[in-house]
């Protein structure tokens, strides 16, 4: 049973009107471990995450989430699940002390040292009034709340937006801390690849409503590669290569950027007989950015009739 | 322990490289000597702030080249170093860093003079963890 993945979906799609939000996404989550949900804006990601708590009914398509049908969730699944929105929606006229208080009659399994510890990480007085807090504080309030009941499986709907850079490392202390448990999962969506590369065990990757990618983040990291060849002039024109994401040719020099990179990429490079060719390491912002990104080629040489 | 390890994110090297680079570095530079214990995967990881996945990977990739090792119920300690690279593999390693710190130099109009005395002044100061040469044996 522990083998089985905490979230699963097939073919999980959702129009609004015409447009798809989501569209044939099959997700698997494996247990244990952080898995990070990245896309550009509006590719899909809230939308998904809505679905999976059953917060949005699918147009078609289905899945699970710890075992249940995300259609049907029950109570007892929904306790073992915490689930941080974008928005920290909260009671103003509380004192952060009450918001525990409150919170802490719907969970049997409340863990009050886990509430004051977060709390205190992020700096909040308990006497404190909600409506007094900063952004960076209500977030830190709002995953207070959400980790005290000890959830099984942890869902961020973007935690990191609008926090300031301390407030963002507490948020990240925090997921780091929580992976003590090594049956515990986190699953959340971010833009902060500085974030994702700190903690992330595994990716996925939404374009434009359809999966792009879902893998561990190393085999991501490994799979977009970047080579430099070198030319005495001006670059040939770039053959067709699987698995090309960008090709930006300059003077003398022409940067490729592809996704599993093999032996046969290697041979059509070489066979463009550059003066030199060698691996330029790429950072995981930029392995991203060329994966989302406009693809084909570019390129900084002006045409004759430009110039 | 002598142990400090910065983590640069957004960088081209991946997080577990950057651990076990600095790992070996500490050991080269006898900031760490053979004996010293190394903090347990969960709590570099917590004082990281990165995944402990990334640090066990870090910490096998290291006792596979016989750095370190985990002793059972007692924790992660430096090993006797066994030799890391072949000769050719170690100047093919060489060959880039010499070539960045020359780059560098030249771009700070440091003279060939002034680079080399440099250098030779500070291989003399640094207490390196140097392997002796053949002649230098009788010292």
């Amino acid at each position: 049973m522990n083998d089985q993945p905490v979230i699963r979906t097939q073919g999980l799609t959702r129009y609004f009107g015409a447009r798809p939000a989501v569209y044939e996404l099959n997700l698997e989550v494996p247990r244990g471990g952080v898995f990070a949900l990245l896309g550009r804006n509006g590719s899909g990601k809230t939308t998904t995450i809505r679905m999976l708590l059953g917060l949005l009914a699918p147009t078609r398509g289905g899945g699970t989430i710890l075992g249940y049908d995300i259609r049907a969730l029950p109570p007892e699944a929904r306790a073992r699940i915490g689930y941080l929105t974008e928005e920290h929606q909260l009671y103003g006229w509380m004192s952060v002390r009450e918001c525990g208080d409150f919170q802490s009659r719907f969970y049997p399994a409340w863990n009050e040292k886990i509430f004051r510890g977060i709390i205190g990480h992020f700096g909040l007085r308990p006497a404190a009034r909600v409506k007094s807090l900063s952004r960076g504080e209500r977030a830190g309030l709002c995953l207070a709340l959400t980790l005290a009941p000890e959830p099984e499986l942890l869902i961020l709907d973007d935690p990191a937006i609008g926090l300031d850079p301390v407030a963002r490392r507490s948020l990240i202390e925090s997921m780091v801390f929580l992976t003590r448990r090594s049956d515990r999962t986190i699953f959340f969506s971010s833009h902060q690849l500085p974030d994702v590369e700190r903690v992330a065990d595994y990716i996925a990757v939404l374009d434009h409503s359809v999966l792009r990618a879902c893998c561990p983040l190393e085999t991501f990291r490994n799979s977009v590669r970047q080579v430099r060849l070198r030319f005495p002039g001006t670059p040939p024109p770039v053959p067709k290569i699987p698995g090309l994401l960008q090709a930006v040719r300059s003077e003398g020099e022409l940067r490729i950027t592809c996704v599993h990179y093999n032996g046969a990429t290697e041979a059509a490079l070489r066979a463009l007989i550059p003066s030199e060719m060698e691996p330029a390491p790429i950072t995981l912002e930029d392995a991203f950015i060329s994966y989302l990104g406009d693809r084909g080629e570019k390129s900084f040489i002006l045409s004759e009739t430009e110039a | 322990m002598n142990l400090s390890i910065a983590i640069n994110t957004g960088s081209a090297t991946p997080i577990y490289k950057q651990i076990t680079d600095q790992v070996r570095l500490a050991v080269a530079t006898r900031k760490l000597a053979v004996g010293d214990q190394l903090p347990s995967v969960r709590a570099l990881a917590e004082e990281l702030v990165v995944n402990p996945n990334t640090v066990a990977r870090a910490y096998t990739d290291l006792a596979r080249e016989g750095l370190i090792e985990s002793r059972a119920g007692r924790g992660v300690f430096v090993t006797r170093k066994r030799k890391m690279f072949t000769r050719e593999e170690g100047r093919r390693r060489l060959e880039p860093l010499l070539e960045g710190l020359i780059g560098e130099a030249m771009v700070m109009d440091f003279t060939q003079e002034e680079l080399r005395d440099a250098f030779e002044k500070k291989l003399s100061q640094c207490q390196w963890n140097f392997k002796k040469g053949a002649d230098a044996n009788h010292e």
